[in-house]
């Protein structure tokens, strides 16, 4: 029985076994008709970012030749990329989707929300978008959540039950087994969901590529205005950069991530095509948020318990 | 401009597998340390994240960054120094993408090593060659076994604390593959190596010449991962009716779902279950190219020739191979709940697409996983035990033996009133069954 050396060099697979995009894909489509068939109010977190496009790909596939069953989620920090939000409300209307918008602006002007001292919006999306879940009564929320992003993320079920306050307890989740997922829920709770689990950065890229999938341009090499600030380089506008002791300069860079202006760096990059981006991170030393997250650089736990407070 | 790798990155970099594996080892026999060396020699662990694990270190006046800080992603985790949950980490090599569980190896989390073997397709269990196959070898061998997990890898390590002696990596070896074997684990590869100096996990060890097999990682790159087609009968639960009702597409009525186990071909006679009624498979949708046939795990849509009043929860089978449905559940589960699973309960069970209301008929025996054996009409499980139990439902199902499937064979147990998951359900028989093996009903089961 033991076959200590008979396996080497006799690893060709078999003409059935799927690429590991396919395999991917695949189970992403069976995760949204889940959904779908198990539901009654889902949503798609959409950011305009990579992830999120790669997920409402994925949905038009998994129902055609029918229209996505769900409606599109956005939080709007106020501080968007413009080519973010041109590209949302270009492809909102394309596929006639439906847009809810939740917005960290309004919330702040109305006083529900303070500002904070280092300016950055990114936490302050989470009662905005809890409140959204609980006033559309949205029972499944589904998010771009990768488990390679983030430890605390490695941790996360692919149907993670919140509480009515959507909260995540990381020790009283459902264990996932086979792909039996459990989507059962109390009124008043729901389910984030997470179709892209088992991605990489490097995947999502080569799916991009595969599938020939539009992106803002942000994602590809452009000169900017861009300033310096605790090791990353920032966008220059009105949402409060440069301080006095920042200087701005224009450079040659591109955004591995889409988030809030506040908090989002750009790397150096002359990669203009999908080809040469898939080169760079291939060869790249720095994970997608280490390179580019403020918010994960605050203490070791941040992802886990802006989680547990109801972030995605 | 980075073109210089041209077009020939993105292919070589697509033409990949992938494959699914989960480790598992007690305590101290250098789990995390593996999997460590494997992320850090493919070069998966990324400069920030390595000196974020540094400063962790230094904070809690460690000189040598922990490794496993890497894996372990939760406060609580950190805290205590245990891996409390199953995690998955991701890495790559030109040959193949992987998908790691990396479970817990405490005895109360049986559970997690069930969950993380559940979508496996590999185990590496580890032992220390100091000391041998231990109780906690075995409980991770009947679970392998239990979940049927196709290869099953045991790593030997520690090699360097034993001198590097080959005949007691051979005894470790053959007592494991005997035990295995008669636990019935399909195929077992046992590989001497030293996790912390790096022997057989991604190198060869220039410190073990007797030894003639592939490394770890070498192992994992190329053992096979998907079956042959033509002795899987073909299963394809329903996941959803896709009807645009469209001016484009006014009678489009496509069928949703993954395909279970084997392959679909346009033209095959299929019956749909549990109605018992019969059409031919007309189209194949591929998520977006029509093809001829398609296969397990492809998410597909069906169409058939015929009107007939499918939904959700059926399930589509070639008309010769279709399985038998049936109200009566035997099966063997691992319990995962905190709450207990008793007789006389009411339960859900959910299998492939379907969820149907159940009741707990008998709980006939709980097995001990240290030596086997079998304790009768235990009345409860609870967590982490291992168990046969028999299951009336209130609607039929069309339910394969685990041994013949672990898609069509597995099911959920679930509390109709908070919704937990309490068991995790492989039907027909198993090794937990044999001891308490009672004559054969005739009312339709066959395995």
């Amino acid at each position: 029985m033991t076959t200590t050396s008979a396996t080497v060099g006799e690893g060709t697979d078999s003409p059935y076994a799927l690429s590991h995009l396919d395999a991917l894909e695949s189970e992403a489509v069976h995760i949204f008709r889940e959904v779908a068939g198990e539901f009654e109010r889902p949503v798609i977190l959409f950011s305009g970012g990579k992830d999120s496009i790669v997920m409402l790909h994925l949905a038009l596939k998994a129902f055609a030749p029918a229209p996505v069953p769900f409606s599109l989620l956005h939080v709007d920090t106020g501080h968007n990329f413009p080519e973010v939000l041109e590209y949302r409300d270009r492809t909102v209307a394309e596929h006639g989707l439906r847009l809810h918008v939740a917005s960290v602006q309004e919330y702040i002007d109305a006083g529900k929300l303070r500002e904070r001292p280092d300016g950055t919006r990114n936490p302050l999306q989470t009662v905005p978008l809890t409140e959204a879940i609980q006033q559309h009564r949205f029972d499944a929320v589904f998010g771009g959540g990768r488990r390679d992003e983030e430890k605390a993320r490695a941790k996360e079920r692919v149907f993670s039950l919140r509480d009515e306050f959507s909260a995540w307890d990381p020790r009283r989740q459902r264990p996932e087994l086979w792909q039996l997922y459990n989507g059962r829920h109390a009124p008043g709770e729901h389910v984030r969901v997470f179709p892209l689990s088992n991605w990489t950065e490097l995947d999502v890229w080569q799916y991009i590529a595969r599938e020939k999938i539009e992106l803002p341009g942000i994602y590809y090499a452009h000169e900017r205005e861009v300033f310096a600030r605790n090791g990353m380089w920032l966008t220059a506008g009105e949402w409060g950069g440069p301080k006095e002791s920042e200087t701005v300069e224009t450079r040659l860079i591109r955004y591995r991530t889409v988030g809030d202006m506040s908090c989002t760096g750009a790397v150096d990059s002359d990669a203009t095509t999908l080809e040469a981006v898939i080169a760079e991170i291939a060869a790249s030393r720095l994970t997608e948020r280490g390179a580019t997250r403020a918010d994960d650089k605050m203490s070791e736990a941040a992802m886990e318990d802006r989680k547990r407070e109801g972030y995605f | 401009m980075t073109t210089t790798t041209g077009t020939g990155l993105t292919e070589q970099l697509s033409a990949t597998t992938l494959l699914r594996f989960a480790t598992a080892g007690s305590v101290d026999d250098g789990k995390s340390t593996l999997v460590g060396r494997l992320l850090h020699d493919s070069k998966s662990i990324l400069t920030d994240q390595l000196e974020a694990v540094e400063a962790a270190s230094l904070k809690r006046g460690q000189e040598a960054p922990d490794l496993a800080l890497l894996t372990d992603g939760l406060r609580a985790e950190r805290e205590q120094g245990i891996t409390i949950d199953v995690a998955y980490r991701y890495f790559a090599t030109t040959r193949r993408r992987f998908i790691l569980a990396d479970t817990p190896g405490h005895v109360q989390y049986t559970r997690n090593m069930v969950t993380g073997a559940s979508t496996a397709e590999l185990a590496v269990v580890l032992v220390d060659a100091r000391n041998g196959v231990v109780e906690q070898t075995r409980r991770h061998a009947a679970v392998a076994a239990l979940l049927r997990v196709p290869h099953v890898v045991l790593a030997v390590n520690k090699m360097d604390l034993v001198e590097y002696a080959e005949p007691v990596f051979a005894a470790i070896a053959e007592e494991f593959t005997a035990y295995a074997a008669s636990l019935g684990v399909p195929e077992i590869t046992a590989i001497p190596i030293s996790a912390l100096a790096g022997d057989n996990v991604v190198e060869p060890s220039a410190n073990m010449d007797w030894y003639g097999g592939p490394t770890v990682l070498e192992h994992l790159e190329t053992v096979p991962v998907s079956h042959d087609l033509a002795s899987c009968k073909a299963r394809f639960p329903v996941q959803y009716v896709i009807r645009p009702q469209t001016a484009e597409h006014p009678d489009y009525r496509g069928y949703a779902g993954q395909i279970a186990s084997g392959a679909l071909r346009v033209g095959e006679a299929v019956t749909v279950l549990p109605s018992g009624r019969t059409s031919t498979i007309s189209g194949i949708d591929a998520l977006g190219e029509a093809v001829d046939i398609a296969w397990a795990p492809q998410s597909v849509t069906v169409t058939l020739a015929d009107d007939l009043d499918i939904s959700r929860g059926d399930l589509i089978a070639p008309s010769g191979s279709a399985p038998r449905t049936t109200q009566d559940v035997e099966a063997t589960v691992c319990h995962v709940a905190d709450q207990p699973l008793t007789v006389g309960q009411r339960v859900l069970l959910k299998h492939t697409t379907r969820t149907v209301k159940a009741i707990v008929k008998e709980i006939p025996s709980r097995l001990t996983l240290d030596d086997l054996s079998q304790h009768p009409d235990p009345g409860q499980l609870v967590a982490n035990d291992i168990g046969r139990v028999k299951v009336r439902t209130a609607e039929p199902l069309a339910l394969d033996a685990y041994r013949d499937s672990r898609r069509t064979g597995s099911f959920l147990l679930i509390d109709p009133a908070d919704g937990t998951t309490l068991a995790a359900g492989m039907a027909g028989d198993s090794f937990a069954a044999e001891a308490v093996k009672t004559v054969a009903d005739d009312e339709g089961w066959d395995f």
